[in-house]
């Protein structure tokens, strides 16, 4: 019987778990251990050393945590995943696994400002430089990349401004520099788009955000596409033996899931950023909805995009699913389902008439998050974006007049309530 | 028959338990090493087949297939495509069950000759990692294996 390529909604389900060996269980059980038996010193010795597959220490694998892994590999289409403790450790163990001081990145300038911060700022201090290019212009990539830069990096739908890249031109840049291209996939989920299918290499999320759908866990993964030629002559620390893991070779030992294993052995496991095995199973709930959910943020979000488009008080919207947006070509080509559910808008009368929207809203909760099913509200300037200055914000995207929404699931006419009042009351004197 | 699918690749991976390594290295560190080591901590006998070396992991290593006097179940190859087709004769001519090509092997000539006198036929895959992400291994470390099911699973640890 031929493999069946089983759908996307099949995947959000079923990828990754089956029922327990010993008690039948149908939901994957919270392995709530730190430590797994050795059966003898020489079974040990064959984990250690990566001859035989199975569990260690938590801190590098756990058997729930390995399930929302593999889902996530699934729903990406790629080859294998790393779970870890949030989405900026999810960035971090993807960068670190290939970079060195002295190495270069060339990413987006616009990126959610942690992002921003931990490569202009943390990672300067360990010697490894990043420059920030217009993602607008995908000939920017190409023309910021050095002898010394190893790989690529835009989020899918940048944060805050909603901007798009056209992923075909710049994961082209890459595979003609031999490098790979890393996508932050938080904002689309891979329900929305899949950049493996537009040749991206390597994907991180949140999976605080829509995965987990719930805003009740911090937590990331990274995933591998398995097509990335790590032996191109570029990536020494992937083909020669490993002084960080008793002299194994990644990519020769392990091929098309090498990058995640050094992921897991070199930087998961000695810098100890580990996903609680609960989170897991957290997402692993939310997971099972996600198609659902993200249908109907679409479907509220678009919605709330015409309404903003047309309120006095708002000065202008930036929602790539709306026709006016620059990127609405690049949301047919990518994002057929839907250009997700967080827009950016402009109120009328700068940060006072922001400051009094965000203190009239009723419902709408004001936080430092997106992706949770309730609708949420943040001014990126004073909050997410804060300790970039304003020319960096501008950079960034952020507007000092600007509100960030993530839209969420509410009846549709009480989050149009809600945001028809506050807007009224921001224009009051 | 060339095979390719999750229930033939249990079956082979079930029904066969002597495999005869074509280019197993002596060197832990290398992949056929690897592979040979997790195969026998899973019950698998592994006849080691390289010129080069007296014996690996414990077997006698021996120079051609058909120097094997014990019947072989797999001859599974760890050798560059170009040289495939010798050794499928060769397999063949030890009524081995299954010629299986290791990942980045493929000769077609090799996988129809097999084919033809009745040998099951894997190209392009490791059989540590098939063993791995068909029966447990794969599982604990975030790789996709592609099998949904709501049978309860049968791992071996």
């Amino acid at each position: 019987m031929a493999d069946r390529e089983y759908g996307i909604e099949t995947l959000c389900l079923h990828a990754g778990q089956l029922p327990d060996p010993v008690t039948g269980a149908r939901v994957p059980p919270i392995y709530q251990t730190a430590a797994y038996v050795f059966d003898s010193a020489d079974h040990a010795a064959s984990l250690f050393n990566l001859q035989t597959f199975g569990n260690i220490y938590t801190r590098i694998m756990n058997p729930t945590n390995a399930v929302f892994e593999q889902r996530m590999a699934a729903l990406e289409k790629g080859r294998a995943g790393v779970a870890v403790s949030s989405g900026m450790a999810a960035q971090l163990v993807a960068l670190l696994t290939i970079l060195q001081a002295g190495d270069h990145v060339v990413s987006a300038k616009t990126l959610y400002g942690g992002t921003h911060t931990q490569l202009a700022f943390n990672f300067r201090k360990l010697g490894i430089d990043a420059t920030f290019v217009d993602s607008d212009v995908p000939d920017n990539f190409a023309a910021a990349i050095t002898p010394r830069t190893k790989c690529l990096y835009v989020e899918s739908i940048g944060n805050p401004a909603s901007n798009l890249v056209d992923f075909e031109a710049v994961s082209e840049i890459a595979r003609e520099h031999g490098l790979p291209l890393i996508v932050d996939n938080t904002f689309a989920t891979p329900y929305l788009c899949r950049p493996f299918e537009f040749g991206a290499d390597i994907v991180v999320h949140s999976a605080t955000k829509f995965i987990c759908g719930h805003g009740t866990s911090i937590g990331g993964v990274l995933v591998e596409s398995g097509n990335f030629p790590w032996d191109n002559g570029n990536f020494p620390t992937m083909m020669e033996p490993s002084e960080g893991y008793h002299g194994i070779r990644f990519y020769e030992t392990f091929g098309d899931f090498g990058y995640t294993m050094k992921a897991r052995c070199e930087i998961l496991r000695t810098f100890g950023p580990t996903l609680s095995p609960f989170n897991s199973f957290l997402f692993l709930q939310g997971l099972e909805t996600l198609h659902v959910r993200m249908d109907r943020h679409v479907e509220n979000a678009k919605v709330v995009a015409e309404f903003l488009e047309n309120h006095s008080a708002v000065e202008w919207v930036s929602y790539p699913g709306l026709m006016s947006s620059p990127y609405f070509d690049l949301v047919q080509k990518y994002f057929p389902k839907g250009a997700s559910a967080i827009m950016s808008f402009g109120i009328r009368g700068g940060v006072e008439s922001c400051v009094r929207f965000i203190e009239s809203v009723q419902f709408l909760s004001h936080l430092a998050n997106l992706g949770d099913a309730k609708t949420l509200v943040v001014h990126p300037a004073s909050t997410t974006h804060r300790q970039l200055d304003e020319e960096a914000q501008k950079a960034a995207g952020v507007q000092p007049n600007m509100i960030r929404i993530s839209v969420g699931l509410e009846t549709i006419e009480d989050i149009l309530w809600d945001l028809d009042q506050a807007l009224d009351a921001s224009q009051k004197l | 028959m060339i095979v390719d699918d999750i229930q033939s690749l249990r079956r082979i991976l079930k029904e066969n338990r002597t495999i005869a390594m074509v280019g197993l290295s002596e060197r832990w560190y290398r992949p056929s090493n690897f592979a040979a080591k997790y195969l026998q901590e899973y019950g698998y006998r592994v006849i080691p087949v390289n010129p080069n070396y007296e014996s690996i992991l414990g077997e006698k290593c021996y120079p051609r297939l058909e120097d094997i006097a014990d019947p072989i179940d797999v001859v599974d190859v760890f050798q560059r495509s170009e040289v495939v087709v010798p050794i499928a004769h060769s397999a063949i001519k030890c009524s081995a069950k299954v010629l299986w090509l290791q990942l980045g092997i493929f000769n077609q000539e090799a996988e129809e000759l097999a084919a033809q006198a009745g040998m099951d036929v894997v190209v392009n895959r490791c059989m540590k990692i098939e063993h791995a992400r068909l029966f447990g291994g794969l599982n604990f470390i975030g790789v996709d294996t592609k099998v949904i099911s709501s049978t309860r699973s049968t791992w071996v640890s």
